[in-house]
């Protein structure tokens, strides 16, 4: 909302220039955003907290204004010259729903010539984003911009001969056309303003067509009245309906200024020569509401700000605000007026003086209790380290946990698969962020196409992030960490990048797991839709599932749009975690020389490697200290369906010097093995 | 004899002067000291000799052996280092062209802001706390003082998953969370980050981001401790010389509650589109716990107070390294996340 300077110096008195006054009431709390000159006038774009609405009048803008500067606010004349009728003579009202209107007033003003309002009001009018319509239901808007208060005019006339306003709640099938031209279907939360017999107005929202102040408008029924702030930001939200007078009693009015805005508008009209005045106001108020009474303790100013402001201070600071004080002891009974809803407790009376105080006065200091040792748990150290881990090779991404339930098939899962049971968010803003993520692998997916699509080649990335399983109220939020890859490693002046493929892929994990201190490893065949069938496996430490490697299904990629080979894996943070060993024991160093020895055998090619391995170390037993397949070849001069496998195998005792004899001895017991278990031969 | 050896001598110390390579070097010396070399012949005909002339000749003999044995030694160092400085030479490379690269990895941006303000607050004595992304309305709103209906609830559009169960659109659950556990012991000295959502969606807004949240309850917590603790960490993660104000401002979990801004991090205050001409930039919220929230958390407002504290990661993000569009956090474009 816009408040032009010039409109304000009708309330209020003040020296400083309007760059200054918006300096002084941000700092206050009332966030001016810019300040724009127009036609000598000066307009403040005000921002304001949801608590202050009642700033959105220009009256209680002025009180801040005032207690800032030590000056005092300027009430407009608000008495209209009454004829000899009585207004009970013409209407009455009715409140069926005093939980939703705890308040009605109305006005009636006869005789009235419909024209536009004069110049300087369709100005101010205009510069605070309001159009003119004509006199009368301008002068309503210039006193809801003034007060706070919303009114509305009714056409008197086009009531029903029972001239009866009744407030209740619409029944089960009512509609109303309102003033926009819009029927609006409504429901039993909804409260209306009826003439008896059909509504009016959809209460505090906006008026009924059928009501409507028209040129041919003779007789004018003025509503002044408090609407419950819930009921009317339920409704406004159902029919996504807001207006300058539901915004106001969203935020909430003052019951008690009612009367003042009704008669502040009748004052208005009569003035300008629109109409006459019906002596007295309908007033159904069926629970007065009591200034609200709070205790304010000036020593609990000062130890919740660590101030020391003297009691005639705190005093003082609450008098700028123009609240009634009685003084009780040491501590200060203090009167909230009923324009100022927002302060409701204690703790709100000491914003309030410390606003007045200045928050830029009160000295920065360190908290002084005991002192505590910061720093981060032994997981939340593991899954920084494990992050750093990854960020060597991969750039780490963030994707939404939302994501578009139509993944699942672009992944391929069955429909019984476990997968798809997820969270669904009940109002998404789009299909595509609909539910709540079960895997990590489509977002990777999405990301790896996205770049593929503005020809980022060459990707590596990983994401550590929750997946959401349902489970009965709050879900089940698991840590999981994926990595994909796709395309070759970094391409350099000696030409040894070499593609990220599966074996790319799960050599830099076997490192990571080695630094993270996960042992006895397995790689075994494993089967799932979303990667190739006959290369996946599951990863496994001590028995224990850790997670999925593989590459993608070529069907799968083709749905994510993703042209090379992709690998990923997909790992369970908690998992890891629980099997990472977090204390190093030092393995000592042998003294005795090593020996060396190759093996190259024949065997099946659809023997695993694996299988090989385990041969060799249950026969090397400790002595075996460690194995590298140094080359594995199929094609000429080896048999069709064979392959050749070579291994470096490095023996080492720490007792003795290795005899020649010893080490043959095992090697030959190694091939017998081999030979009967696994058809291997000798090459 | 003695002048065919010392001829001899001359000779060969001749020839050695005009070697070059370690090949010719060791012929010549082979050739003349050697088993059958010049000086050996040469020494045959001292049976021939008698008296003192044979005791002067054989003593010339050693001589020149010995001087010619230390010349071929010298002229070996020589050469050995003549050789080593040619191959040197020949060894030369391009020490400008790349190194080879190994690691390309590296930290999403948000992660690294998050590290360096959970560092920060460490520092300062805080540990980190955790919770969970879906939420129940209690902690997200409830025991947060935002009842149903309360209009500060429209300043966070919510995503739900049914009436009760939603996203949270703050990491400040936690809080709550926290005091439940902790309450009734002091000190409460916590960090909160996380990914937190809201219903937004546009140049500005993501409908999911990052949030980090602290809290502190103790003794005689006062607005004057949030006020120092917070210039620590904005002096610690802009610079040294930054200038901060408090604004009064308006949260439902905290009474007084207070915007803080910076002096603008692009213009240093002078006023430049960054900070729309303000000179200044606004960085977070935060307040004295409101007494209703103390008490939601089981501690008695009259005993205890505390200060909390809320802010975006992506906007210190955004600040701390010039990126001006939001989106590319989320976007995870190659190009940007090289970046980092």
């Amino acid at each position: 909302m816009a408040v032009s300077i010039n409109w304000m110096k009708d309330y209020v008195d003040f020296a400083l220039d309007p760059h200054e006054l918006a300096h002084e009431l941000t700092m206050a709390g009332i966030a001016i955003e810019g300040v724009d000159e127009k036609d000598g006038d000066y307009l403040l774009e005000l921002d304001l907290t949801p608590n202050r609405g009642d700033c959105l009048g220009m009256i209680n803008l002025a009180r801040e204004i005032a207690a800032l500067n030590d000056s005092q606010i300027k009430i407009p004349e608000h008495n209209p010259q009454e004829n000899g009728e009585s207004i009970h003579n013409y209407i009455k009202v009715e409140i069926a729903d005093a939980d939703l209107c705890p308040r009605y007033t109305a006005r009636l003003i006869k005789n009235v010539k419909i024209m536009p309002s004069p110049e300087w009001m369709q100005i101010r009018l205009i510069n605070s984003g309001i159009r003119p319509i004509n006199n009368i239901v301008d002068i309503t808007n210039y006193v809801m911009l003034e007060s706070n208060q919303p009114l509305h005019a009714f056409d008197y006339d086009l009531f029903s001969p029972a001239k009866k306003i009744l407030i209740r709640r619409a029944g089960p099938d009512e509609t109303i056309v309102t003033l926009d031209d819009v029927e609006r279907k409504l429901d039993e939360e909804m409260l209306l303003i009826t003439d008896n017999d059909r509504p009016v107005a959809l209460a505090g929202i906006m008026g009924g067509q059928n009501t409507e102040i028209n040129e041919n408008t003779v007789n004018v029924l003025l509503e002044s009245a408090c609407f419950k702030r819930t009921g009317i930001r339920k409704t406004s939200r159902k029919l996504a309906l807001r207006s300058d007078s539901s915004v106001r009693f969203e935020k909430g009015t003052d019951i008690n200024g009612v009367i003042y805005a009704v008669n502040r508008a009748a004052y208005l009209m009569q003035e300008l020569g629109a109409g006459e005045v019906v002596a007295g106001i309908c007033d159904q108020y069926p629970e007065p509401q009591i200034p609200r009474q709070i205790v304010l303790r000036p020593q609990r100013v000062n130890y919740l700000l660590g101030t020391d402001i003297s009691v005639p201070e705190v005093k003082g600071y609450i008098e700028k605000l123009a609240f009634k004080i009685s003084e009780e002891g040491q501590d200060l009974l203090v009167y909230i007026p009923t324009y100022r809803p927002d302060i409701e407790m204690e703790a709100d009376l000491i914003e309030e003086v410390a606003r007045l105080y200045g928050y830029d006065k009160i000295k920065a200091t360190l908290p002084r209790g005991n002192t505590t040792q910061g720093g981060l748990t032994t997981y939340q150290k593991f899954r920084d380290y494990l992050e750093d881990l990854l960020a060597r090779t991969f750039n780490e991404v963030i994707n939404y946990s939302f994501i578009n339930p139509r993944y699942f098939d672009m992944l391929l899962l069955p429909d019984d698969s476990k997968l798809r049971e997820f969270i669904e968010i009940a109002n998404p803003l789009s299909e595509e962020q609909s539910v709540m993520r079960t895997i990590l692998l489509p977002g990777m997916l999405e990301t790896v196409s996205r770049n593929l699509a503005r020809k980022n080649e060459n990707l590596a990335f990983f994401e550590m992030g929750s997946v959401f399983y349902p489970h009965g109220g709050q879900p089940q939020e698991v840590l999981k960490v994926s990595a994909v890859v796709a395309g070759k490693s970094k391409l350099n002046w000696q030409k040894n990048n070499v593609v990220m493929d599966f074996f790319y892929l799960k050599g830099i994990l076997e490192n990571i797991l080695l630094q993270l201190g996960i042992e006895n490893l397995s790689f075994e065949e494993g089967v799932n839709p979303s990667y190739h069938p006959g290369r996946t496996a599951i990863v496994k430490s001590q028995g224990i599932e850790l997670g999925i490697i593989g590459e993608i299904h070529p069907l799968v990629r083709q749905n994510f749009d993703i042209k090379p080979r992709a690998c990923a894996m997909e790992l369970d943070v908690n998992t890891l975690y629980e099997l990472s060993s977090h204390r190093v024991m030092l393995d000592s160093i042998a003294r005795y020389p090593a020996v060396e020895r190759d093996l190259a055998i024949l065997i099946k090619n659809d023997v695993p490697a694996a299988a090989v391995l385990k041969i060799l170390r249950d026969c090397g037993s400790e002595l075996l200290q460690n194995i590298v397949i140094f080359d594995i070849y199929e094609g000429d001069q080896v048999a069709d369906g064979f392959k050749s496998m070579a291994f470096r195998m490095t023996f080492q005792s720490k007792e003795r010097t290795l005899t020649e004899t010893e080490v043959n001895t095992i090697t030959e017991q190694m091939l017998v093995k081999l030979q009967n278990q696994l058809q291997a031969s000798l090459r | 004899m003695i002048e065919r050896l010392l001829k001899l001598k001359q000779m060969t110390e001749e020839t050695i002067q005009g070697i070059n390579d370690m090949q010719t070097l060791n012929e010549v010396k082979v050739k003349t000291l050697g088993r059958k070399g010049e000086i050996t012949m040469l020494l045959r005909g001292l049976k021939d000799l008698g008296g003192d002339e044979k005791i002067e000749a054989g003593r010339t003999a050693n001589e020149v052996k010995n001087s010619l044995e230390k010349l071929i030694e010298e002229k070996t160092e020589q050469i050995k280092k003549k050789e080593l400085e040619q191959r040197l030479k020949s060894e030369k490379i391009d020490v400008t062209l790349p190194g080879l690269p190994l690691e390309s990895g590296g930290l999403h941006p948000i992660t690294q802001v998050t590290r360096e303000i959970k560092e920060i607050f460490m520092g300062m004595g805080f540990t980190v706390a955790e919770g969970p992304q879906v939420e129940t309305d209690y902690y997200n709103f409830e025991a947060l003082n935002v009842p149903k209906d309360h209009p500060a609830r429209d300043m966070q559009d919510t995503f739900y998953i049914d009436e009760e169960i939603l996203l949270r659109t703050h990491t400040s659950p936690v809080q709550v969370r926290t005091m439940e556990k902790m309450a009734p012991q002091i000190p409460v000295k916590i960090i909160v980050p996380g990914k937190v959502y809201r219903k937004d969606d546009d140049a500005t807004h993501s409908p999911m981001f990052h949030q980090i949240e602290g809290l502190v309850i103790d003794e005689r917590i006062t607005f004057g401790d949030l006020k120092g603790t917070l210039m620590q960490f904005a002096q610690k993660i802009f610079h040294a010389d930054v200038r901060v104000r408090y604004r009064p401002s308006f949260f439902p979990f905290t009474e007084p509650s207070a915007e803080m801004d910076i002096s603008c991090v692009n213009c240093q205050g002078e006023g430049c589109r960054v900070c729309s001409h303000t000179g200044w930039l606004e960085i977070l919220g935060a307040g004295m716990v409101n007494p209703r929230v103390l008490q939601y958390g089981g501690y008695d407002p009259e005993k205890v107070t505390g200060f909390a504290f809320g802010m975006g990661i992506e906007r210190i993000a955004m600040l701390k390294y010039g990126i001006n569009d939001l989106r590319l956090f989320f976007d995870n474009d190659k190009r940007f996340l090289t970046q980092f």
